[in-house]
């Protein structure tokens, strides 16, 4: 019964966000809550030679100053500061020594009775440092870059074939470094009760937190329970456990008394980010426009304490024919702090090359930028040469290009003109992977026909508890009004971090598992009932509708779930299970989609508008058409942000961000966005699981900045290659 | 050496939402500090503290402002509206509503901004068209991107008001 | 932020009076640059002088046939005005240009004047900058300085004003009328802001315990032939790369007078008497557009990264002239630049 899934569903927790009822993590209060405030370090690499408090501390009302110096005990092993998505190397640990490894890093924390009184303090702590050299700049250092493990194993001899191709296009891309700036400031509350801590904290992933702390701080599972009910965005800035809920939780461990640490917006920018990475992509092609040889190669930036990378490079191979292939990942290691997964990392930057890469070649080609892509196309994943569990790509392109208007475009760059606007038309291909977790979730159902439905994953504004619900109200055959869902709460069973795009077919699936037990039980109980009419009925062939339970088939017989719990004196049933995903490698799982973008660019001002993107995604079934519609929409914000607005500016003579807030670092507003048509292809999965899901979170940005880019080269006839594209690279 | 003395509080009366309520402020302290940490009406939210994105807007006598940079002191008398007191008697203000059946949030952290923002927007009476909403809602930044569809509750909000 | 004492000023004279008392002392009234710049430690001013209360608030016509509008006017309230929407449509399109709905609710008209730039070394005080910390130096010069100044800048400052209104402002010759201890004086709008010279860290010439009470609109009102044009990174909600205030009165396509200021171009609004008559009784033609755009732009001189800035404030020059001569002003909510 699919009452809510595949609907345009209101998502359930609407109300409580449009009224302000909805608490994020510094919104929890508590008795006698102490405020904590963040000193940063203002030099990028050195040490702390000395830190004066005593002014701070003469303060009515300060409580404390946390410092390396005297700071309660930490753990001292690296592996004990791994959470679950750590990378390679030795993980920051806050206030744990005197080395400073990047500008911002947090060196002390004032403890105060009212946040104000904190902040004042926090000017009057007096740092001495001892500064060693420094580098920030990668495209400086960009010779000093260290190959990491192949992303992707080579195919033929591309440097060869690319030497004998009959055309060739090579050309370095630069994505500048962005940071998530969520809306939400990162924030934590720890709640005090006698050496239990509750934690409220901004993160993708409470039981990340949790393992986390109890590992630095020495804590048994039971001692320490993080939640995050609301997390007012992150888009992987909450995927690792952040400084603020160690500083938070130090605080109180020192203090025995609850705490909230709240960053500020510029000290966001000593967070992780995406980093900058300078895209080098050569493709060789024949006249015909077919693929002899795709080489990419990355460099980009990490700390010098952790080995950050993603996969930028090997989009490419995975989908286009190419007989030659080679690909290459190189860290230059900074100054700075860890870089960490931002939408879609990787996919964003890479596939951004790609796609600029391809308009560049089907303009040499002088071939439509659609036709090179179809004469490229793939129905099977060319890495590993295996069919994918579904791709209708084929048809995003289709969809998007005939929703846009496509065939009316003329190729050449120039020709489209509105008045004193050149108007451009682009086009990029988009891919990400549909990966899937272990997920657990309890269910009781109650006699009074509801049904609570817990699990510890996060809901980041991607929809959860919506989706959630709306399996659960479908696979308990009850109105959605009587489903309440409980997510974010370390106690509750097992999730992973929320990101990557898995979140909606790992706990859908485990809704639906511990609905099957449920259901199980109910048709048992239902049989066993006195004078049963499903006395003879098969458990496993019954279907939950309507608050009935009832034996599949025509003219089936049917009883009340209610009456089913009365006869068998249960006023609850309970049920939790865990369900994990068959693994299958005999297929890739992808989603794709088709980005057409259209431009205006002021032929003498350089000011570009983006006055309407299609984007036509695949990406299995769509468990709630509304959600997910918003989600690829504001993908495509950050498409045109990425494209044209966002770049973290850094210094490098202080080694230090000097944008930090987000009047100068520019994300859209409401009036650089116009028409975003969003399209969802049908793409049936029956092999990737049970409701044929994907997941939506990345795939709607990756292809965005390409086709806008590519829309600009179309309406101007200047490629830019170095983003964002502003209009002054238009003027040069 | 420093000054490292804190400044006096100082009584002030606000009406917030309709209820008035007597404070000791202190001089540096804003608005919005003074309606989350003080009042406990968290829907206001803070998101720069700067002027920069708009999540803090509330409505003073009737006007959309940000509470961040408003001194909570040089608002002795004046009457505030947060996003806590737009429903009446359980049934959502028409924004609200809209706000919901436009999906016009994701994470719902700008949301009550936007919502306290169009409501100065709509009792202004200066946008006519769905570019003057943009480009009078462009001080609310929204992360998650949810601009078309703000600007469509806003249109229903306005169509039936 | 720092510690302050705080008052609430009575009238004018009590203000300058609190203002003359304490040399640390600062006027707040709609607050959006000043706690902004007090929450970074940019400013920390001993006390805070609330006039956001005295009476300067009214919009009147002068017997001259102007207008006399009261320092404390807040931006939206003016830009809304029937007599500024009506006579001075280039102010009102200049203050609707800048900033977000809710700080123009917020930010008086003399605030407005008063607000500090926007340079990222000026607010960062871990950096060395002679505005915020005289004799230090300046960061923008050999640093991040795509947005920094073109004209009239110095070997100590390359910073830039942000106000839009007061680029509209210098366009109509507007009057700054100041209250102080030793009694009142009016300024050209166009002397009210300084060059950075050798002193970067004074923005405006308004003397010690100085107020602005109000601002005076002379009768010439261009009603018919203006535009601002402001050019940003983004559509909205941003500070200006470079923005033109031009307004015309034309005789068939002869013009008997022009103005022209510039903004995001200098540490004050930039208006050239030179470029102005240049055009006067000339046709409106990109011709002679464009010559008196060089006009303005005499002297213009880049860093490394605003080389851009001087053909873009060339060609902005040109193109609101144009707007202007065809009575098709620049509109700030539909972003089609005609």
């Amino acid at each position: 019964m699919n009452a809510y899934v595949g609907t345009a569903t209101s998502r359930v927790d609407g109300r409580a966000k449009v009224t302000g009822a909805a608490k994020y993590a510094g919104e929890f209060s508590a008795n006698g809550l102490v405020h904590g405030f963040v000193v940063e370090a203002s030099i990028p690499r050195g040490r702390i030679v000395r830190i004066d408090t005593d002014e701070a501390l003469k303060v009515a009302g300060v409580l404390d100053v946390l410092t390396h110096a005297n700071r309660p005990p930490l753990a001292d092993k690296d592996d004990a500061w791994k959470d679950e998505v750590a990378p390679e190397g030795s993980p920051f640990r806050p206030l744990y020594d005197d080395r400073i490894k990047f500008n911002g890093q947090p060196i002390a924390l004032v403890l105060a009775e009212e946040w104000e009184t904190a902040k004042f303090a926090a000017t009057l702590v007096r740092i001495d440092y001892e500064q060693d050299e420094f580098v920030t700049d990668l495209e400086a250092e960009r010779g000093s870059a260290n190959e990491m493990d192949k992303p992707h194993k080579p195919r033929g001899d591309a440097k060869a074939a690319l030497a004998a191709t009959g055309l060739r296009h090579e050309a370095d891309y630069l994505l500048p470094t962005e940071h998530h700036n969520p809306m939400e400031l990162f924030a934590t509350t720890t709640v005090w009760d006698d050496g239990r801590l509750t934690v409220y904290d901004k993160t993708q992933g409470v039981q990340n937190v949790q393992k986390y702390l109890c590992s630095v701080f020495g804590k048994k599972p039971d001692e320490i329970r993080v939640l995050s009910p609301y997390v007012g965005g992150a888009f992987g800035s909450g995927l690792r456990p952040q400084y603020q809920v160690v500083l938070a939780t130090m605080a109180s461990l020192a203090l025995k008394r609850s705490v909230r640490v709240v960053l500020t917006r510029q000290q966001m920018y000593g967070l992780g980010y995406r980093p900058m990475t300078i895209e080098r992509v050569a493709l060789g092609a024949g006249p015909d426009g077919t693929l002899d040889a795709i080489t990419h190669e990355a460099i980009a930036m990490t700390s010098r304490y952790e080995d950050f990378s993603r996969n930028d490079t090997g989009w490419a191979e995975q989908l286009y024919k190419s007989p030659n292939t080679y690909f290459s990942h190189k860290l230059v290691d900074l100054d700075v702090a860890t870089p960490c997964d931002m939408r879609a990392p990787g996919a964003a930057t890479g596939v951004c090359a790609l796609e600029c890469a391809m308009d560049e070649l089907a303009v040499a080609l002088k071939l439509d930028p659609l036709e090179l892509r179809l004469k490229c196309y793939s129905d099977r994943d060319q890495s590993e040469d295996l069919p994918y569990t579904s791709k209708q790509l084929r048809e995003c392109y289709a969809r998007g290009a005939e929703a846009f208007g496509w065939s009316r475009r003329d190729p050449t760059p120039r020709s489209m003109r509105d008045g004193k606007e050149l108007v451009g038309w682009g086009m990029a291909t988009g891919v990400w992977e549909a990966l899937q977790m272990p997920v657990a979730v309890r269910i009781v159902l109650t006699a009074n026909g509801h049904a609570e439905v817990s699990c510890a994953a996060s809901d980041i504004g991607t929809g959860t508890y919506t989706i959630v619900a709306q399996v659960a109200a479908d696979a308990l055959g009850l109105p959605i009004e009587n489903i309440s869902v409980r997510l974010a709460d370390s106690t509750l069973p097992q999730a992973p971090v929320e990101g990557g795009s898995w979140m909606a077919a790992s706990s859908a699936h485990a809704v639906l598992a511990a609905a099957e037990d449920i259901r199980q039980e109910l048709a048992r109980l239902a049989k066993a009932m006195p004078d049963s009419p499903l006395a003879d009925i098969d458990t496993h062939n019954v279907t939950l509708a309507n608050g009935m339970i009832a034996s599949n088939g025509k003219n089936a017989a049917a009883v009340s779930i209610a009456d089913v719990m009365r006869h068998s004196n249960l006023e609850r049933i309970e049920k939790e299970k865990l369900n994990e995903f068959a693994e299958d490698k005999s297929h890739a799982r992808n989603t794709h989609s088709a980005v057409f973008a259209e431009v205006t660019v002021d032929e003498e001002l350089g000011v570009i508008r983006v006055t309407r993107v299609v984007s036509a995604v695949a990406a299995g079934r769509i468990l709630n058409t509304k959600t997910g519609r918003s989600q690829i929409m504001g993908s495509v914000v950050w498409g045109i942000g990425m494209a044209l607005h966002e770049e973290t500016q850094m210094d490098h003579r202080f080694g230090r961000i000097m944008n930090a807030n987000i009047a100068e670092y520019h994300i859209p507003v409401n009036a650089d966005i116009h028409d975003i048509n969003v399209i969802f292809v049908d793409e049936p999965d029956e092999r990737i699981n049970k409701l044929g899901i994907k997941g939506l979170g990345e795939i709607g940005i990756v292809g965005v900045p390409a086709a806008i880019a590519n829309a600009v080269y179309h309406a101007t006839g200047k490629r830019i290659r170095r983003f964002p594209i502003t209009l002054d690279k238009l003027l040069e | 050496m420093a000054d490292t003395t804190i400044p006096e509080p100082i009584p002030i009366n606000l009406v917030v939402n309709g209820e008035r309520r007597a404070l000791e402020i202190v001089p540096w302290t804003t608005l919005l500090d003074a309606l989350r940490d003080r009042l406990e009406l968290t829907g206001t939210k803070k998101g720069c503290d700067h002027g920069q994105c708009g999540a803090c807007t509330v409505l003073v006598d009737g006007r959309r402002v940000n509470s961040c940079l408003t001194l909570a002191v040089m608002k002795d008398g004046a009457e505030i509206t947060t996003i806590e007191g737009l429903a009446r008697d359980g049934t959502l203000h028409p924004l609200q509503q809209a706000f919901i059946d436009h999906d016009a949030f994701q994470c719902g952290y700008c949301t009550p901004g936007q919502i306290c923002s169009a409501a100065g927007l709509l009792a202004e009476g200066r946008a006519r068209d769905a570019d003057e909403i943009r480009e009078l809602m462009s001080g609310n930044l929204c992360r998650c991107g949810a601009y078309p569809n703000i600007v469509a509750a806003i249109e229903q909000a306005m169509s039936r008001s | 932020m720092n510690n302050f004492d705080y008052s609430r000023a009575s009238d004018v004279a009590d203000a300058i009076r609190l203002l003359t008392a304490d040399p640390g002392a600062k006027l707040i009234a709609g607050g959006t640059n000043l706690i902004d710049l007090m929450k970074e430690n940019v400013e920390r001013p001993s006390r805070l002088i609330d006039i956001s209360r005295l009476p300067l608030r009214a919009i009147e016509e002068t017997a001259g046939g102007g207008l006399r509008i009261g320092a404390l006017v807040p931006n939206s309230d003016l830009a809304y005005h029937p007599f500024i929407e009506q006579r001075y449509p280039l102010l009102a399109s200049a203050i609707l240009a800048g900033a977000s709905a809710q700080l123009r609710n917020m930010a008086s008209v003399g605030g407005n004047l008063m607000q500090r730039t926007r340079c990222a070394y000026f607010y960062d005080t871990t950096t060395p900058c002679s505005k915020r910390s005289p004799g230090t130096g300046c960061s923008a010069m050999d640093g991040l300085n795509r947005n920094h100044a073109i004209l009239g800048t110095s070997q100590f400052c390359i910073a830039t004003n942000p106000s839009d209104m007061s680029v509209a402002l210098a366009a109509l010759g507007a009057l700054v009328h100041i209250a102080g201890p030793s009694g009142q004086r009016s300024i050209a709008l166009t002397d009210f802001h300084r060059l950075p010279g050798d002193k970067p860290h004074l923005d405006t010439n308004l003397g010690s315990g100085e107020i602005i009470t109000a601002i005076e609109l002379p009768p010439q009102t261009f009603v018919r032939n203006y535009s601002y044009l402001k050019i940003r990174d983004r559509l909205s909600y941003a500070f200006a790369l470079v923005s033109v205030a031009a307004a015309l009165e034309l005789e068939g396509n002869a013009i008997s007078e022009a103005r022209l200021a510039l903004g995001g171009v200098a540490h004050k609004p930039w208006r050239s008497l030179e470029a102005e008559a240049a055009l006067r009784g000339k046709a409106a033609t990109p011709d002679h557009f464009g010559h008196a755009a060089d006009l303005l732009l005499q002297g213009a001189t880049a860093g490394s990264h605003n080389g851009f800035k001087i053909e873009l404030a060339r060609r902005a020059i040109v193109r609101t002239l144009m707007q202007a001569a065809s009575a098709t002003p620049q509109s700030q909510a539909h972003k089609k630049i005609a």
